[in-house]
């Protein structure tokens, strides 16, 4: 049977991870809440964005003039995943379940004989495809020290994507990142940018614009933009579905802390008793014997 | 004829106005252009400069430099990459972007460099106008 100190010690521990998962949860609620604002406040911006993009792209079709942007290179033989993850752990299977969809894709790519290159955006990404698929890592991008996603890291990671993508580095592009749709279901998600795909049926019942200036200039000029509003979207759904995960993953930590205290104190009285009954025994028989 | 039409102006992290007015003042990649009720469905990119918005409370401006407007009989929708009140406060935050422009503008070679430089120009007339 364990000493009594031991026990004490053990139950003292665990009260303190207790606390530390509760604080932890009531800050990712915190968050989670701000996260949510954020995802919120961005969405008009890009449903009109994808609104107009579709009206766009459709008129423009197939055209062979239209950029390469959305028509594709005319190839898919190389594909650029870029996987967005946390830059911390301790939210559940977040970062995970999105790597784990990320190696599938990589996996099957690979095995249809096609190239991949993976850009990852979060330490946590890096972290976990560096050892199976390091080799055809291309790049990282750190947000740890950005405490609040704005629209500028999306455009910087849209300005590597981009100028990648006129170097010819790559024919396909997708993001993998996490879609909040609640605090206890974050869906892991692969979405393509390059070449862009918008809904077709978001064009139909559309209004005739004039176009100022050309509908293929103004093409030239909204896709690339397109593709940071898209990942500005990935990131914000990301924080908030990082968020949500956390919360739920401490919440179970506090949990389970809370049943571990209880069997820990129920273990340290029935020692407690077990010393107390050994000790009376001990001095009854001492005074017997006299 | 209606006489007020909604505004919408809206950049990627948050909805800066939405409100009636009846004229919108837009600073279109190929020259300024006003927008009232009823005007017929436009779509077009923006370039640096200033956006001025009539309501019935008064004219509102804002600094905007790129993305596009949207305009129909209804209403005029400007989704702005980035944009600020034009207010003394916010000069800093465009000098801040000239300064990445001009940055950006050195880098870039060949078809671009245009579009860079005229973005820089246009950013600096747009400082020009702010007060």
């Amino acid at each position: 049977m364990a000493n009594l100190k031991d026990l004490k010690n053990r139950i003292a521990s665990v009260k303190s991870t207790r606390k530390i998962t509760k604080a932890m949860q009531m800050v990712a609620a915190a968050k989670l809440r701000r996260a949510e604002e954020a995802a919120e406040m961005a969405r008009p911006y890009t449903e009109k964005f994808n609104d107009v993009m579709s009206g766009l792209a459709a008129s423009v079709g197939d055209s062979p003039t239209a950029p390469a942007l959305l028509r594709g290179t005319g190839s898919d033989a190389t594909h650029l995943l870029v996987v967005i993850t946390a830059e911390r752990g301790l939210c559940g299977g977040f970062n995970s379940s999105i790597v784990k969809l990320a190696k599938q894709r990589a996996t099957k790519l690979l095995g249809e004989g096609k190239t991949v290159k993976i850009l990852t955006v979060g330490k946590k990404g890096r972290e976990q495809l560096r050892r199976d698929f390091g080799e055809y890592s291309v790049g990282h991008v750190d947000l740890s020290d950005v405490k609040r996603v704005g629209y500028v890291n999306a455009q910087d990671i849209a300005r590597d994507v981009l100028a990648r993508f006129d170097g010819g580095e790559f024919d396909v592009c997708t993001i993998f990142f996490s879609r909040f749709e609640s605090v206890i279901s974050q869906v892991p998600t692969a979405q393509q940018i390059i070449p862009a795909s918008f809904d077709a049926d978001a064009s139909s019942g559309g209004t005739l614009y004039d176009y100022e200036p050309s509908e293929e200039g103004i093409l030239a000029d909204l896709l690339p933009r397109g593709v940071a509003v898209q990942i500005f979207a990935a990131l914000l759904e990301n924080a908030a579905s990082e968020q949500g995960a956390r919360m739920s993953a401490m919440d179970n930590a506090t949990r389970n802390a809370g049943e571990m205290i209880e069997d820990l104190t129920i273990e340290y009285n029935r020692s407690r008793q077990a010393v107390i009954t050994n000790e009376l025994i001990e001095i009854i028989s001492g005074a017997e014997a006299l | 004829m209606a006489d007020t039409m909604q505004f919408d102006l809206v950049s990627p992290e948050r909805s800066l106005a939405s409100h009636p007015a009846t004229a919108v003042q837009i600073p279109a990649a190929e020259g300024d252009m006003t927008a009232m009720p009823n005007h017929a469905p436009v779509l077009t990119t923006l370039r640096p400069g200033i956006l001025s918005v009539t309501g019935p409370d008064g004219t509102s401006d804002y600094a905007v430099t790129g993305g596009f407007a949207e305009i129909t009989p209804e209403g005029t929708t400007v989704l702005a990459e980035r944009a600020y009140e034009r207010h003394a406060d916010n000069r800093a935050a465009i000098e801040a972007h000239l300064e990445e422009a001009r940055k950006a503008a050195t880098e870039v070679a060949g078809e671009h460099k245009d579009a860079a430089e005229k973005f820089v120009a246009d950013l600096v007339h747009l400082l020009d106008h702010m007060q």
